[in-house]
């Protein structure tokens, strides 16, 4: 517990260092984007900033619980029709989607409101398979996750009167610009953090680190399960729901196995194990995925052009995931926090035991 | 009546059997490495796309396929263990002291480089290929018209089954696999090879994979660079349903998923058969939870403390 430990103010700002120093880096880094001021740039820190929602929601889970789950993007995609439902398009919507309730068809509700009740469908969801996922445990829990990632795509490319099956939904209103994203992404990480330092956080995590020894120490490990992935899916749901609101279109295809790849790409990159690792993670891989991206359009550099097969990007993106899991397995970020940069040298010892672990 | 009871089973069949095929590949390497391999499925796509001349236009060229039948067996079996050697060599080797979970990630890198290796050569779009064209013509058996190719599916499956445990009862290699599935740490402590074992199953799943890839690409006529993800998902289940790292668990695992498969095409209504798959992963989280470990628990994969 790291509360106790903390009684001056100085020491309070330092057991939130972790959480404030990500705060700035995205703050910067969404000032960068303005000041630059470049349309191209702006979409690529936008959608980078959206899945660090997501990104960050799946840590959540899979951080503190030590349980890989592919199944995150299935919530992402419940989040994203959920949204869009809400907020598409009213004249096209009985057309599109007529087989949605009559209390939405025909009306349209704002963008807030409509993002967070998305992001509470997907956590209502997620207590659903939750209530029979979580019971398992190790391989078979991400198996099954693996189960209910195919389950819902199956059911959102088919169920056409309502997701406008493998057709695209269009028309939804394009409303997320950088500092909306990085207002929610911000929003995200003190969730987030607030969960890893909160006692469910902690005996979760306990879990994690020894199932058995957490369970004798009186620790319900399916009830934090069930917390922890109820918490995630909300932010994955509501990372979702602003993707619907970047892009405006949506099939089912894009909420399948690339998707679940990349973030959990990033996820490992950065370092499962601490939400610095995710923010780091994501940075990274968007950061290397967006000059693939340039590379594979065609490079002009001294009048040379250089020019990558399609295909290359996704190819590279593997092999740098596979280099980080063989050459250094808890990530850039070793699975630690940032932490205070002047540690006081009379705890420091104890300290620096507590604030890794946590 | 009793005919159209009879086609059904042997559609469970054959579809179980391929099931089957891929099922015991996934379990062969999870009973050793303890490795969920993602990439299996796509040994079997590169299987598939050996058959054709690699180009991206759309219209596919029989390559090797176009050979006489035991040249492309051969070729295509040699191509597939050459890729799974390399995924042991380049991502199973240096992790293999891993977490489980480490592992797992990493199957699941090494099946998206794959993918979209398959892609850059070949391109995204599926094409039609039209593999051993005489085996679609029907034969009398029993008064029921069944298809050959049919037949020499399952007839494939049951040898390659018989040749799989002789090779894993009466071979050296065969029965030191055997023991590094049972507990690969005191395995190894007796002096068993880790390399060979390891290299042996993933040669062993390769071949499988390869046998699953011509048989699948037959059937369907058609290949993409994500063909192996759906015979994948459906095989990981089966091997689930079985007992994870069971070999006969995972064969037996992979017809009930065959046959819930056909009595759900048959039994459901119209406007819910596009959610078929739906109900049979559903079905399998059902048996997970009534039994966690399979329906037939391997000894070795309880958790011990």
């Amino acid at each position: 517990m790291i509360a106790p430990l903390i009684t001056a103010p100085g020491r309070r700002l330092e057991a939130a260092w972790p959480l404030l120093s990500l705060i700035i880096i995205l703050l910067l880094v969404a000032a960068a984007t303005l000041w630059v001021n470049d349309p191209e740039i702006d979409q690529t820190v936008t959608e980078a900033l959206i899945r660090l929602i997501v990104v960050v929601g799946m840590y959540l889970f899979i951080g503190n619980s030590g349980i890989i789950s592919f199944g995150h993007i299935g919530f992402m995609a419940i989040g994203a029709y959920a949204a869009a439902w809400q907020t598409c398009c009213p004249p096209l919507k009985p057309m599109i989607m007529p087989g949605l309730p009559d209390f939405i068809l025909h009306r349209s509700l704002p963008f807030l409101p409509a993002t967070v009740i998305a992001g509470t469908l997907a956590a209502l969801v997620a207590f659903l398979v939750g209530f029979f996922i979580m019971r398992l445990s190790g391989v078979g829990a991400s198996i099954a996750t693996f189960a209910f990632l195919a389950i819902v795509e199956i059911i959102y490319s088919n169920w056409d009167r309502v997701t406008a099956g493998t057709g695209a939904v269009v028309g939804i209103p394009v409303v997320v610009t950088v500092p909306i994203a990085t207002c929610a992404s911000i929003a995200a990480l003190i969730v987030a953090y607030g969960f890893q330092v909160s006692s469910y956080g902690l005996s979760l995590r306990s879990s994690r680190d020894d199932e058995v020894a957490a369970r004798a120490a009186g620790v319900d490990v399916f009830r934090q399960r069930l917390i922890a992935l109820v918490l995630s899916a909300f932010l994955v749901g509501y990372g979702g729901a602003l993707y619907s609101h970047f892009l405006g279109i949506l099939s089912p295809d894009i909420f399948y196995l690339n998707l679940a790849f990349v973030t959990l790409a990033m996820l490992v990159v950065g370092g499962v194990g601490s939400l610095a690792g995710a923010v780091v993670g994501v940075l990274v891989v968007s950061a290397t995925i967006e000059v693939l991206r340039r590379l594979e359009v065609g490079m002009d550099l001294n009048g040379m052009t250089i020019r990558l097969p399609p295909g290359s990007q996704e190819v590279l993106l593997g092999i740098l995931m596979l280099l980080v899991l063989i050459f250094r397995n808890r990530g850039l970020t070793s699975s630690r926090e940032i932490s205070w940069p002047r540690r006081p040298s009379l705890h420091g010892s104890i300290d620096k035991r507590s604030v890794e672990q946590v | 009546m009793i005919s159209t009871m009879l086609q059904y089973v042997i559609d469970a069949l054959n579809l179980g059997s391929l099931y089957a095929l891929t099922a015991l590949g996934i379990g062969l390497l999870f009973g050793i490495l303890r490795v969920i391999n993602f990439a299996h499925g796509d040994f079997i796509s590169v299987g598939a796309y050996t058959l054709i001349v690699p180009s991206t236009n759309a219209l596919a060229v029989l390559y090797v396929g176009a050979l006489p039948w035991p040249l492309v067996v051969v070729l295509t079996a040699l191509s597939v263990i050459a890729v799974a050697m390399l995924s042991e060599l380049v991502v199973f080797r240096p992790l293999r002291s891993s977490s489980p979970a480490t592992l797992m990630i990493g199957s699941f890198a090494l099946s998206f480089v794959i993918q979209h290796l398959i892609l850059m050569v070949h391109g995204s779009r599926p094409k039609a290929v039209n593999l051993w064209p005489e085996l679609a013509t029907q034969v009398e058996l029993l008064g029921l018209r069944v298809q050959k190719l049919h037949l020499v599916t399952v007839g494939t499956t049951a040898m390659l089954l018989g040749i799989l445990t002789v090779l894993l009862r009466a071979t050296r290699t065969g029965v030191e696999m055997r023991a590094a599935a049972e507990d690969y740490q005191m395995a190894r402590m007796l002096g068993i090879r880790a390399n060979a074992v390891i290299g042996g199953a993933l040669a062993l799943s390769g071949l499988l994979a390869a046998t699953a890839s011509l048989l699948y690409t037959a059937q369907s006529g058609i290949v993409s660079y994500q063909m192996g993800a759906p015979l994948m998902m459906f095989a990981f289940i089966s091997t689930v349903i079985g007992g994870l790292g069971n070999l006969l668990g995972a064969v037996f695992g992979a017809f009930v998923v065959g046959a819930i498969e056909v009595a759900l095409q048959a039994t459901l209504p119209d406007q819910l058969r596009p959610f078929r798959e739906a109900f049979v992963f559903t079905l399998v989280i059902a048996i997970l939870l009534w039994r966690p470990h399979g329906i037939i628990e391997a000894r070795s994969s309880r958790e011990r403390v």
